[in-house]
């Protein structure tokens, strides 16, 4: 139900009044991103440098060098890739059985799966973290991989159940008349037709599991730590290094960021369980 | 499909999620609950005993809770405030023929990808400093006092940056709810001669019902859990005044130790969770019929 | 060789009896249409044929042999969906080929196949092109190709018109059945649509209520409906149904005239009549009428009828032509 305006100059004072909300809201990234750039002492200066300091890339490189931001940074990217890997090996097959063999128990079972999604993290922290801490699973990348994975389970599961919904179920009949066995329904026919769905899947899981800041900050400290952990260190009050801090920001949050918009239109669809698409 | 081998193979793959699920869910619940009813510290092994309702009795009792449970309730409500207007606003103006609206819809969906450190300590330093800080500039240009946020209105500027956060996932919702909006129907209401003002509250608004309260019960349940922008900028401070239950639990059971104490309050927290809960998948059940 | 033999077969969902028990001989080489109004289990039959749904008692014999145990596969069946059902992300050809690659065919053998298909149906200029790309009579025939390839011992077409627009219908239903005359294979079709399963159909097979209300050819079920159901579901406008004073004279508890047996005139007749709506169609001319003494009728006349609202008529029905109920619905034949 898009609108067209009446007259062209209307659309242009909405557009430019649009333009300036939205650069309101994306302020506070573009100034992140401005201050990276910036020598610590521009970046604290009063009033605010705008673009007239000495661009430098010194921030950038001093992260690395100062805190070994890319162990971080290897570590976010292991934990998301890796969580959601796990999860779509459950999720795939368990949403495939759920939407294309459905049980009289099917809809319980994934209201139930939902359900477990509310139960809030500080719930389980006290025996998560003394399981993991006799187990010696503290600051492990594969303990806080399958508590990444477990959590985001569910929402991968419903997601996948929504896509795999949507694919006909005359094309499956279809395949099984024209012979096919249940590994080669699978393989030729049902895959290719999900491929968009999954894809989409991971992305979004990515993005939960990168920006996860409880779980992580929580059960690790160094080895197993993310960037999560990493940019919380920046919080301790004694000097300055908002320069730093930015650069190290804009890094954690660029990639997470272009995946997002490329991810948006699905991201409805994984947050809201299916409810608005 | 419904014969018999391909319901007892759908049996079988669907199993193992269930039951990783199940375990993940009831084992540590079941100790939380177990452990809530014991007097239990870190610093003191071994002086493990039963206690009974105590420690429930203790933390609800403290003036912690009562303060952390205000704190919660207020942050929940102002953000949920902020972002459904402001969602409501935003995905009606991102509904327009905009030049470039593509681009602009970026960058107001933006935030949501964001960890939620780096959102805190963005907003901590670079704007809300009261010496440095971007508002700061902005207060004095106009002659005024700046505000020390975190320690004058500390509350209300978690509040802003989590509604900062969750702002952009009403509008993605809400804009997808909006262009879902059949065009027939605004047309019939514009042919029985209803304005703009009419449309929205008769056609627009309704229509909307549904997103909205997704979105209100989805935020809820993340928002009643917010702990990282809190762990990096106020430490739960000053006093207690941006302490909300969640950051309460972690304290007790990480800083000091009462292992006991912690699972009480964690099963509040679950109970509070759940009482939203039990209406979310109510909704969503309904919708699985369709 | 496709002669397919059910006896008693049965389907429940639960406790809902959809099929409680059907007996049927389709011979070798027949057009078979199902035909009934929805919800009257003749996809569901379809489907217990097709394998693509358990029997829940009963046998299916094809060729003599029992295959309730079997996969659809191993049926040696084809089916044509509502939906089409072709495999977006594959070529026509792909589509086509893709049973006789999962049957483990030669490339020659898939390629030649395929091109001879894509012949009989017009399709050749197309097999580069993906389902999307085509209108929906193409993707008709791409599922009929998908069909033909196998070479199936029955065809099982499931609604296979029904998403395409009313003209394109009729053009694909000659196509169908210029097809069961050059192959001669065994097929069996569902439709709700009477048209379809009276100009297609060798045999019809009328389906109510998950029962077989009758099974004979065309002209027979229009001619000598078993009941009033398969009276009023045959034939177009609906047969005429009296009750009452006028049905009780010719011995019948409901007398049913199609409305096309039934002689109009502005002077003199059997039963006077009030026009209420006149429907001019040029050939023939629908007249929706009040008849004194027993109600509301539909009489089809042939050719131009200057007639309106309000016009008194009289009607005569061609007494060698009126089919006579008894109380349970049931076809009196007796004198």
């Amino acid at each position: 139900m898009e609108k067209t305006f009446k007259s062209p100059l209307k659309h242009i004072a909405f557009s430019v009044f649009a333009w300036l909300v939205g650069l309101m809201i994306f302020f506070p990234i573009f100034w992140m991103v401005l201050t990276s750039f910036k020598s610590e002492l521009d970046a604290i200066s009063m009033p605010p440098m705008f673009f007239d300091f000495d661009w430098t890339l010194a921030n950038y490189v001093e992260v690395q060098a100062r805190s070994n931001y890319f162990k971080f940074a290897m570590n976010s990217v292991v934990l998301s890739v890796g969580s959601t890997l796990i999860g779509l090996v459950f999720a795939v097959t368990c949403a495939w059985a759920m939407a294309f063999s459905p049980t009289k128990r099917t809809k319980n079972a994934l209201l139930w799966m939902l359900s477990t999604k509310m139960m809030p993290p500080v719930g389980v922290l006290v025996p998560i973290y003394l399981v993991f801490r006799d187990w010696g699973l503290l600051d492990n990348r594969f303990g806080i991989m399958m508590v990444l994975f477990l959590m985001n389970l569910p929402i991968m599961v419903w997601m996948l159940y929504t896509y795999f919904k949507e694919i006909p179920k005359d094309i499956l009949e279809a395949a099984r008349m024209d012979g096919a066995t249940m590994p080669k329904e699978i393989l030729f026919v049902l895959l290719p037709m999900a491929v968009p769905g999954i894809a989409s899947t991971m992305l979004l899981n990515i993005i939960l599991a990168w920006n996860e800041a409880f779980w992580t900050l929580n059960l690790t400290t160094s080895d197993a730590a993310p960037l999560t952990a990493f940019i919380a260190s920046y919080s301790s009050p004694e000097g300055l290094f908002w320069a730093k801090l930015s650069a190290a920001s804009t890094m954690a949050v660029a990639p997470i960021l272009i995946i997002g918009w490329f991810s948006q239109k699905q991201l409805v669809r994984g947050l809201t369980f299916g409810a608005v698409k | 499909m419904s014969t018999r081998s391909s319901t007892l193979t759908g049996r079988i793959m669907a199993a193992p999620s269930i039951i990783i699920l199940f375990l993940w869910m009831i084992v540590p619940l079941g100790m939380t609950i177990y452990f809530s009813f014991l007097r239990y510290n870190l610093l003191m092994p071994g002086m493990e005993e039963w206690t009974g309702l105590d420690n429930y009795y203790f933390f609800l009792t403290d003036p912690a809770f009562f303060a952390s449970l205000a704190n919660t309730l207020l942050l929940v409500g102002s953000v949920l405030i902020i972002t459904v207007v402001g969602g409501i606003l935003l995905g009606l103006m991102l509904d327009q023929a905009i030049f470039g609206r593509g681009i602009l819809r970026l960058l107001i969906i933006a935030p949501f990808f964001i960890m939620p450190t780096v959102n805190a300590l963005v907003w901590k330093n670079l704007l809300m400093h009261p010496v440095s800080g971007m508002f700061a500039w902005i207060a004095t240009s106009f002659g005024l006092q700046p505000i020390d946020w975190f320690s004058e209105a500390p509350l209300t500027a978690i509040i802003i940056m989590v509604a900062w956060q969750w702002l952009p996932f009403a509008v993605l919702i809400l804009l997808t709810a909006l262009q879902s909006l059949d065009r027939d129907q605004r047309e019939a209401a514009q042919m029985d001669g209803a304005g703009p003002i009419s449309i929205f509250f008769y056609i627009t608004l309704p229509h909307l019902g549904r997103a909205i309260t997704v979105v209100i019960l989805i935020e809820t349940i993340f928002l009643l859990t917010v702990f990282a922008e809190i762990f990096v900028t106020t430490g739960g401070g000053p006093g207690l005044a941006t302490t909300n239950i969640a950051f309460l639990v972690y304290t007790q059971a990480l800083l000091q130790y009462d292992i006991g104490g912690a699972s009480a309050g964690g099963i509040v927290a679950v109970i509070l969770a759940n009482i939203v809960a039990i209406f979310l998948v109510r909704l969503i059940g309904k919708n699985l019929d369709r | 060789m496709g002669a397919i033999r059910l006896e008693k077969v049965r389907k429940t969902f639960g406790n809902l009896d959809v099929i409680p028990g059907v007996d049927l001989d389709i011979n070798d080489g027949e057009f078979v249409v199902f035909v009934g109004p929805s919800g009257c289990g003749k996809s569901t039959l379809l489907r217990l044929i097709a394998g693509l749904e358990d029997v829940s008692g009963g046998k299916i014999l094809i060729d003599g042999t029992d295959v309730v145990d079997a996969s659809p596969a191993k049926r040696g069946l084809s089916m044509v969906f509502q939906s089409y059902a072709l495999y977006p992300h594959m070529t026509v050809y792909n589509n086509i080929a893709f049973g006789l690659k999962m049957a483990g065919e030669s490339k020659a053998v898939i390629e030649e196949k395929v091109r001879n298909a894509a012949d009989i149906l017009n399709l050749t200029d197309y097999l580069d092109r993906r389902p999307g790309a085509l209108s929906g009579g193409q993707r008709q025939r791409v599922a009929i190709g998908r069909a033909i390839v196998r070479n199936p011992a029955a065809f099982l077409f499931d609604e296979p018109l029904s998403n395409l627009d009313a003209s394109l219908r009729v053009n694909m239903r000659l196509e169908i059945t210029a097809l069961h005359q050059s192959l001669k294979t065994t097929m069996v079709y569902v439709t709700h649509d009477q048209v379809e399963a009276m100009t297609m159909a060798n045999k019809i097979v009328v389906l109510q209520a998950g029962r077989v209300e009758q099974v004979g050819a065309p002209m027979e079920l229009y001619n000598r409906p078993a009941n009033k159901f398969v009276a009023g579901f045959i034939g177009s406008p609906k047969m005429n149904f009296i009750e009452g004073a006028y049905a009780g004279q010719r011995n019948s508890h409901t007398l049913g005239i199609r409305p096309e047996h039934i002689a109009v005139s502005t002077e003199s007749g059997e039963i006077a009549a009030t026009v209420k709506i006149a429907e001019h169609l040029g050939a023939e001319t629908y007249l929706h009428v009040v008849a004194d003494d027993i109600g509301p009728m539909t009489v089809r006349a042939t050719g131009e009828m200057p007639l309106g609202e309000h016009d008194r008529i009289w009607l005569t029905p061609d007494a060698t032509r009126l089919h006579r109920f008894d109380a349970h619905g049931q076809a009196i034949t007796a004198p």
